[in-house]
């Protein structure tokens, strides 16, 4: 069922004063077919994970630990991590493609839309002759919302949100078994972001690729994705389906997150928001890292970190529910 | 309007665009009013022209056409304004100097503004600044440099070097777009006190209407370089009237939603070289006439301090409605 698995993925940043912990023993299942919701705040590791699923780290940057593995439709298993050049250039784009916050910095700013899909075409699918390539990439800007005809324009002829549904449609081009979307629709405006949302979605029942969804904005987050994974200081700390994890959170973390943002309807509930701030990656506090910032905690979390039990991390979970 | 502490008056602002690709609409005829202890918020997609109308209103460029009154009279020198209006960046990663220390920023417009005569004086109101936004204990924040400080106290230090002249009002561009949800909510409260306690004048410019309905006393929503749609922020929330406010409400993310929608491409905001003839929203609009297309909508009144510019609108209102092109204010 899993398209992808990551076990006690670690993380580094080397810096001067040593080592950051941008990921720290992360275990995450993509299945088949899912929208799986990455959440978290800045300097959560989110990106980081995202990127190292992606190979796509540079140094300072260094995988320190665990294993990421693919699993193809015939029922073979990729080791993602131990991918030669080579075999990482076939993986990518035909069986992991990965869409960027900014569609500006992702396009190649002097070629046309047409041409850059056209080009992950002509080399992934050498086999294609010319003419069923264009066929391809006009049927795949069409797919995504894009009239044939822009496929001749250069990016900076498009708008945010145009700009945004070509690199989806790149992304589309071999499709490919996972997606990986890093804050895709961060820079656009609710009403466009909307509209590539819910393309998105349609994209996915059509075509059937996993989704890694990264976003820090977990309203839209809930409402995307099947299941979530809220990260905190470099960790996993809940996990669950969308719809629970809205009416149940178990992590004070997450409980603290719903109270923070604004609702659009509805009585106007008090918000609570989380106090303190995110904490330094390089002087994280012992135990767990959010019990200075917790409202439940108690002597023992400044002294054993929590596991990732049953899909929360968090002490006072145990047994039984926190609200 | 009486009680009007700033003001702007049919405020148009047009820019040369790039290589004579002719002329920018960025904003258009446009009238704001910001009352003493209360928080305004303005609303629109990126381009619609919300940050310019911030800046015609600290006057930072002058309008094309239109006027800026503070308490009802035109102020004229740069430095008397900017001792009455401050303004406030979204990004407080850039907006503080990074070779100066917190102490610095504070201090400076204070000296600048003749509000100090002494070291003894100035250390004391920059302390004085600090606790004001939260920033304690003081000494601990006083010598510290910007990037010692996490995006949430950098906003808080440029509140507190916005309040050092002593305004009467606050501009606020997305004042809080840039920094992290869980620490969001205590600059917005911040920013709400400052206007409840100390009577400012508050205007809170963002893209984000639901954290309009928790801050603002009342909503103007922009488009395209026009105000289209106010009222009081409940009202206008609930019960929006302009199509595209609710466009803009429906598209907002909502994890109570619980029909999935159909794709539905709702295109793009207009270019403002060009921009639509009559409402700029008609190419958009999912229930436009004709006349949308030709004649720009009046203001029509709905409701206690409220307003719409909309063709459907006015229809609706009927004879009873008020319908002027200037606008009741």
């Amino acid at each position: 069922m899993n398209v992808l698995e990551i076990r006690g993925l670690g993380v580094d940043y080397q810096s001067a004063t040593g080592a950051v912990h941008a990921v720290d023993d992360v275990s995450l299942d993509l299945r088949r077919g899912e929208i799986l919701g990455l959440a978290g705040e800045s300097g959560s590791g989110k990106s980081t994970l995202a990127h190292a699923v992606g190979r796509l780290l540079r140094p300072p940057a260094a995988i320190t630990g665990g294993s990421v593995t693919f699993h193809r439709g015939d029922g073979t298993a990729v080791d993602v991590l131990a991918l030669r050049n080579e075999e990482l250039r076939a993986f990518r784009w035909r069986e992991m493609a990965i869409v960027f916050q900014s569609a500006m910095n992702s396009l190649n700013p002097v070629a046309t839309v047409g041409a850059q899909i056209d080009d992950v075409l002509r080399i992934h699918r050498p086999d294609l002759p010319r003419r069923s390539r264009t066929e391809r990439a006009v049927d795949l800007l069409q797919r995504v919302g894009i009239s044939a005809d822009r496929r001749r324009s250069y990016p900076h002829e498009l708008s945010g949100g145009m700009r945004q549904r070509a690199a989806i449609a790149i992304a589309l081009a071999l499709n490919p078994e996972i997606i990986i979307m890093d804050e895709p629709t961060t820079a656009l405006d609710v009403v466009v972001q909307r509209d590539i949302l819910y393309e998105i979605r349609a994209l996915r029942e059509e075509y059937g690729f996993a989704v890694v969804f990264i976003t820090h904005d977990l309203s839209l987050l809930m409402e995307i994705s099947d299941r979530i994974a809220i990260m905190y200081a470099g960790r996993v700390v809940e996990t669950g389906g969308s719809r629970d994890l809205h009416r149940h959170p178990r992590h004070p973390y997450t409980a603290g997150l719903l109270r923070s943002f604004p609702r659009l309807r509805g009585p106007r509930e008090e918000l609570l928001g989380i106090p303190g701030t995110p904490p330094d990656l390089r002087d994280l506090p012992s135990g767990c890292a959010f019990h200075p910032r917790c409202g439940s905690a108690v002597a023992e979390c400044s002294t054993r970190p929590p596991r990732l039990l049953d899909g929360v991390a968090c002490l006072l979970n145990d047994e039984k529910g926190i609200r | 309007m009486s009680g009007a502490v700033l003001e702007g008056r049919g405020l148009t602002k047009t820019f040369k665009a790039a290589r004579g690709r002719g002329l920018v609409h960025a904003v258009d005829d446009v009238s704001l009013a910001l009352r003493a202890g209360s928080v305004s918020a303005l609303v629109g997609e990126s381009g619609c022209g919300k940050s310019t109308v911030a800046r015609l209103l600290a006057q930072v460029y002058p309008p094309t056409s239109g006027e800026v009154l503070l308490h009802g009279r035109r102020v004229k020198g740069f430095r008397e304004y900017r001792r009455q209006v401050q303004l406030i960046f979204q990004d407080p990663f850039s907006s503080l100097n990074p070779f100066h220390r917190v102490r610095y920023h504070l201090a400076r417009p204070l000296r600048l503004h003749g509000h100090v005569r002494s070291a003894a004086e100035e250390r004391e109101k920059v302390a004085e600044l600090l606790e004001r936004v939260s920033l304690t204990p003081v000494d601990q924040f006083m010598d510290k440099l910007p990037h010692e400080l996490s995006g949430g106290q950098r906003q808080r230090v440029a509140i507190a070097r916005a309040l050092a002249v002593r305004p009467v009002a606050l501009i606020a561009d997305e004042p809080v777009s840039m920094l992290d949800v869980s620490i969001r909510l205590g600059v917005l409260r911040l920013l709400e006190r400052l206007a409840d306690e100390e009577g400012l004048a508050l205007l809170y410019i963002t893209h984000d209407i639901a954290s309009a309905r928790y801050f603002a006393e009342d909503i103007t929503v922009m488009y395209a370089g026009r105000l289209i749609e106010s009222g009081p922020a409940e009202t206008l929330t609930q019960d929006p009237r302009h199509p595209y406010t609710q466009l803009l409400l429906e598209s907002a993310p909502d994890p109570d939603r619980v029909a999935v929608g159909e794709p539905v491409r709702h295109g793009e905001p207009p270019s403002l070289i060009a921009p639509p003839d009559g409402c700029r929203f008609h190419p958009r609009c999912p229930v436009a006439l004709p006349e949308c297309a030709t004649t720009v909508p009046g203001r029509t009144v709905v409701g206690e301090g409220a307003w719409a510019h909309c063709w459907r609108v006015s229809g609706a209102a009927g004879e009873e409605a008020t319908t002027s092109r200037e606008g009741s204010r």
